[in-house]
């Protein structure tokens, strides 16, 4: 069973390393002349102000925590749809009720404005 | 020693020493990027164990989702110059220390009685056990009444979430 | 032998896709060009076709500028993270049947795991990490916000992504990759059968590559260049080439789960040996991908740019409902046929 999953492992060091690779060969290849002003942070062409680190808006948060609640939803849907045609119609009600019960959240937080960005 | 024993081992080390780096980190997106490792190296701890379905629930879950959230909290909560981090020991402090030991001793004796060695034997269809096919056909037939039960749950989770964040958007 | 079998099948497929990469921008350039009434790059050897080695070789030798405010360490990952995810996310889309090649009997896809589907979006998920830590690592106001933008975004859409591959698993019965191409035999299509479900997982895909209508992580007029304005030389050609291979990939994924991946249809009636058939397959499989990748383009020159708010608007308050709907039309219908 393991054994299937080698491949997978390959594949993803040889992705990493062409990666690290081409990373790697700017800093081989290319030239290095740093200064002061090359290197400060692009601000159209200002002098920077204040830090980029400012506290942002709690609509990120919310869409990040529902994001995870929604997906935990669609972790259970795919064992269920793997066995669809073996559960039939009991499935089908079975899962009607999961997603109505999640689709009566979905519809509070509609109606409490969460999902409206302005 | 065959493959799995060493694969085994070398991951088990590997999370250990990515949690140890989780916790020395000062800047805790690093913290963050140390954890994912952790959580991928638990991963392949599961595919060692056949379970194919929650090795990669693990990763996409875990590492995809509840960590990006993570990430998003300490990018924006303007933690700024990380330095201003550092913990002063404190009581808070010597208990997690207390707490810690206890747990390691816990897992110490917990490992070294005869029973356990017998019941972390490989359970002999554990290839078709860890299957979508098999999770889905007890999930959805042995255990109906705690799958609904979830959905009260993500509800309850739905439901904080706006209590929560109320104030912000009204 | 099967581990060398397997090592150059990964190494001919990269190949493959890197070669397809550099030709998808040239592609684009081209067909941007057309659009607009332009001509596009042509000097470079014949109609422009050296012209992505000629862009590499200029990328090379740029210097490597890494702000001084920056995280060095987080700075440097943010790009690995992304061209990994995109180019190890081919490992379980199979892309042709069997091949007998010098006696051995090869099987034409570089993985068949159990849980293939699960694998792409798992490793979808884990790209949101390049673009959010690029974003965040150059400490600067434009990359984060488009960052930030980004990662709310792919998140949002990963949802719908996900519900509208329910009803292809509902029909194959196998989260198997391989499986789900056979159930399409003949013209049995997914397409056909999730003609909604198709329509909302290409939205999800374009909203998932951040390609226009939905670049909002990168929206030049108000971003400058969004999570990649402080990368230069190699590091940004890697967001850049990761971008295409995104595309490249989530074509090829459209074509596994809704255009019979490799099945070419009429294609046994004509009485060749396996061998040619098997080939045949694997370039129908290359041509589906390639006109995928020409209509990302030409939508790129056909719609325009999104606001932050009808994105998320579309997102969640339209592409969920409907996702949860088709699949439980999907289901009914099953049962009742």
């Amino acid at each position: 069973m393991l054994v299937d999953y080698i491949p997978v492992g390959i594949m993803i060091v040889f992705g990493v390393a062409f990666g690290l690779f081409m990373m790697k060969a700017s800093e081989w290849f290319g030239p290095k002349n740093p200064n002061e002003i090359k290197q400060s942070i692009y601000e159209s062409g200002m002098e920077p102000i204040r830090s980029a680190r400012e506290r942002m808006s709690i609509k990120y948060y919310m869409v990040a925590m529902l994001f995870i609640i929604f997906d935990i939803e669609v972790v259970f849907m795919y064992p269920w749809a793997v066995n669809f045609r073996q559960l039939g119609m009991f499935g089908l009600i079975e899962m009607f009720i999961f997603v109505a019960i999640l689709m009566a959240g979905f519809v509070y937080v509609w109606k409490k404005g969460a999902l409206k960005w302005d | 020693m065959n493959f799995e024993v060493v694969f085994f081992f070398s991951i088990a080390a590997l999370a250990i020493v990515s949690a140890i780096l989780m916790i020395t980190q000062r800047n805790p997106i690093k913290s963050v990027i140390f954890l994912i490792v952790n959580f991928f190296c638990i991963a392949l701890i599961y595919l060692i164990l056949h379970a194919q379905f929650i090795a990669i629930i693990q990763i996409l879950v875990y590492a995809g989702a509840i960590m990006v959230l993570f990430l998003f909290i300490i990018m924006l909560l303007n933690l700024g110059d990380e330095s201003a981090l550092t913990e002063k020991i404190g009581y808070k402090k010597t208990i997690a220390y207390v707490l810690s030991a206890v747990l390691l001793l816990e897992i110490v004796i917990g490992l070294s009685l005869p029973w356990t060695v017998a019941a972390s034997r490989i359970h002999p269809n554990a290839n078709e056990i860890g299957t979508v096919e098999a999770i889905g056909k007890s999930l959805f037939i042995d255990y109906l009444l705690p799958f609904e039960v979830i959905s009260m749950l993500l509800l309850a989770a739905i439901v904080g979430v706006i209590v929560l964040a109320k104030k912000k958007f009204q | 032998m099967e581990i060398i079998i397997t090592i150059i099948k990964i190494i001919v497929v990269l190949g493959v896709m890197l070669g397809c990469v550099a030709y998808i921008v040239l592609l684009e350039r081209r067909l941007s060009a057309g659009i607009q009434n332009r001509i596009g790059p042509n000097r470079v050897g014949w109609q422009g076709l050296l012209q992505p080695i000629a862009d590499v070789m200029k990328l090379v030798f740029k210097e490597d500028i890494v702000p001084t405010k920056a995280n060095r360490f987080i700075h440097d990952l943010a790009p690995i993270i992304s061209i990994g995810v995109a180019m190890t996310t081919f490992a379980v889309i199979p892309f042709g049947d069997r091949i007998n090649l010098f006696g051995y009997d090869i099987k034409l896809q570089i993985a068949d795991v159990n849980i293939g589907i699960l694998y792409i979006l798992a490793l979808t998920s884990l790209g949101v990490y390049g673009l959010t830590l690029s974003g965040w690592s150059s400490n600067s106001k434009y990359p984060l916000l488009g960052g930030i933008r980004s990662s709310a975004q792919m998140i949002s859409y990963e949802l719908s992504m996900g519900l509208s591959i329910i009803g292809v698993i509902m029909i194959a019965g196998s989260l198997e990759l391989d499986t789900i191409v056979e159930a399409q035999a003949g013209w049995r299509w997914n397409i056909i059968l999730q003609p909604i479900g198709f329509i909302t997982f290409v939205v999800a895909a374009f909203a998932e590559t951040n390609r226009l209508p939905f670049d909002l992580p990168e929206a030049e007029p108000e971003l400058v260049a969004g999570y990649h304005t402080e990368y230069s030389g190699m590091k940004f050609a890697l967001f850049y080439l990761s971008e295409y291979a995104n595309m490249f990939v989530a074509s090829a994924i459209i074509t596994t789960l809704f255009l019979g991946g490799w099945q070419v249809p009429f294609v046994h009636s004509l009485g060749l040996p396996d061998f040619w058939v098997s080939v045949i397959q694997v370039f129908g499989f290359l041509f589906k991908i390639i006109l995928i990748v020409a209509f990302f383009i030409i939508i790129r020159w056909t719609i325009p740019r999104f606001r932050y708010d009808q994105l998320m608007n579309l997102g969640w308050k339209f592409m969920l409902p409907i996702a949860i709907l088709n699949l439980l039309i999907t289901g009914l219908i099953i049962l009742l046929i």
